[in-house]
């Protein structure tokens, strides 16, 4: 019974990583109606960042106040100088462009830092684990779910309560009516781009001391992201919440459960998901 | 204050408005009539730039404002409130305006409350949640709180309840005396003649007529030509 609830535990560690990969994806999909296959590959850099800066200062907790900003950055110039030219073009001409980015910002990382994955180490503060009783967890998984789950938070706060929040919801419906009144689109467009590369980059750091670094680890995350948005419901924050934690207590439930068919059963919640609600679990019409 | 100069737009191929010239001084309300699919609401996208013109020149307050982004065109002070009005139905109904607000409007949060007393009870609801009616009123009380200078209604009656018609031409006529001038796009021919100073009669992508309050309430015969239906 108690390996169930630490893969629930697992899962919904999994999950919030997931959730905050997939929210910039979604938001940027469900208000500039634009496709970024270069979404995982801010994850990746995120995630050599994060490592780079413990490899040369050996502080972790640098490297989460640095490599996010960094990856905001990248994400802001990606968008002003390249992808805000594909705003009016067709989806595929999105697709091929931004795969064409995250190919470059891959085969970098193989430059940079090798073929081989890296390894970040935990940071001192949190290695080891907590004991209740007869439930042993690793200390630093607890201070993912944790900080993400304080994170989630406030940037909900700022969606629902803020100026900004109001006009992002507002361009997730029409960004044309947002335009008429007098509202800098385009603006707001780059900031939410950088604000989801931020996110992407950061989950990058989080998951480095539990699963390394990786130059391969961009696509696995960018079509787990994709499952996510669609199960969550485009644009929506609180449905890439919801399909975030899904599909990271499914995977790592069905990881002990049957764990070849782990990776399958997300397609398969997710098929489960638009057979009942084709719009995604908080999607709208 | 507006000057339309011969303007043509496109809906992709199609040539929809052939040389549309008019004008709005300060002030006033101006109607802009015609059949459906005579041009009205392509003029009143062209003047905000949703549709860029082809040729022909728009100025505003003596700038051109022909071919520069719509939020700009908003900025200098024009607001449009479209046929289907584009209330944001996630955002509460002081969202709507919270977001649409600046600071040198003579319009505020309490002038508009004030007088759309019913907005003011359904604040805290989502845009969802309202009538048509009150759909049409925060639609317009948006775009007061925007601080336009020239305010572009399209159909604002269109849908609603004969009591709630007369709500919208009184509030039309506050906003007229506030100070802002009106360009209003109405089928409804009773509320254009209560209210509009001028009237032009679109036809097909053309200024057919233009006349004033009085030439136009005894042109029956233009009335008859271009407005009724057969």
């Amino acid at each position: 019974m108690s390996l169930y609830l630490i893969q629930l535990i697992n899962g919904l560690g999994i999950g919030m990583i997931y959730f905050m990969i997939s929210v910039g994806l979604s938001i940027i999909f469900g208000t500039m109606n634009f496709v970024n296959f270069a979404h995982g590959a801010f994850y990746l850099l995120g995630a050599y960042l994060c490592y780079a800066v413990v490899a040369a200062t050996g502080s972790f907790w640098l490297a989460l106040a640095v490599a996010p900003p960094a990856m905001a950055l990248t994400g802001w110039f990606a968008e002003r100088y390249l992808l805000s030219r594909l705003y009016h073009a067709p989806h595929q001409y999105q697709i091929l462009v931004t795969l064409g980015l995250a190919l470059v910002i891959q085969e970098g990382v193989m430059l940079v830092w090798g073929a081989i994955g890296q390894n970040v180490a935990t940071p001192v503060l949190l290695q080891g684990v907590v004991v209740f009783g007869s439930f042993v967890y690793p200390k630093y998984r607890l201070f993912v779910i944790g900080f993400t789950a304080l994170l989630t938070f406030v940037l909900w706060l700022a969606l629902e309560r803020t100026r900004y929040g109001a006009i992002l919801r507002a361009g997730t419906e029409s960004t044309e009516m947002v335009a008429l009144l007098g509202i800098d689109i385009f603006r707001m467009f780059s900031f939410t781009f950088a604000l989801g590369a931020y996110l992407a980059g950061l989950a990058g750091g989080l998951t480095a001391p539990i699963s390394g670094a990786d130059p391969f680890m961009g696509p696995g995350a960018l079509s787990v992201a994709f499952v996510v948005v669609v199960i969550g419901g485009i644009g929506s924050f609180s449905g890439a919440l919801a399909g975030g934690l899904l599909i990271g207590v499914v995977q790592s439930e069905m990881s002990s459960l049957w764990s070849e068919g782990a990776n399958i059963m997300i397609y398969v919640a997710m098929a489960l998901v638009i057979l009942v609600r084709p719009r995604g679990l908080l999607g709208r019409a | 204050m507006l000057r339309v100069d011969g303007i043509h737009s496109y809906y992709g191929k199609s040539h929809i408005l052939h040389g549309v010239s008019l004008e709005v001084n300060k002030g006033e309300v101006v109607s802009l009539l015609g059949r459906n699919g005579a041009g009205k609401t392509t003029t009143m996208k062209s003047i905000v730039g949703i549709v860029v013109p082809r040729e022909g020149s728009i100025l505003f307050d003596g700038t051109t404002i022909s071919g520069i982004e719509t939020h700009k065109v908003a900025q200098r002070g024009i607001a449009f409130v479209p046929e289907h009005r584009g209330i944001f139905q996630l955002l509460s109904v002081e969202e709507n305006l919270a977001i649409a607000a600046r600071r040198d409007s003579i319009w505020g949060l309490s002038e508009v409350f004030a007088n759309f007393p019913r907005l003011k009870e359904r604040r805290h609801n989502r845009g969802s949640d309202l009538s048509g009616g009150e759909q049409q009123m925060l639609a317009i009380a948006r775009a007061l709180v925007n601080g336009p200078k020239l305010l572009l209604l399209d159909e604002p009656t269109e849908g609603l309840a004969p009591v709630i018609v007369d709500e919208v031409v009184q509030v039309i006529a506050a906003v007229r005396q506030s100070g802002i001038a009106v360009l209003l796009v109405e089928q409804n021919i009773k509320v254009c003649m209560n209210l509009a100073d001028r009237h032009y009669i679109l036809e097909q992508g053309n200024i057919v007529y233009s006349g004033s309050r009085d030439e136009f309430c005894t042109a029956d015969q233009v009335r008859e030509r271009y407005l009724t239906l057969n």
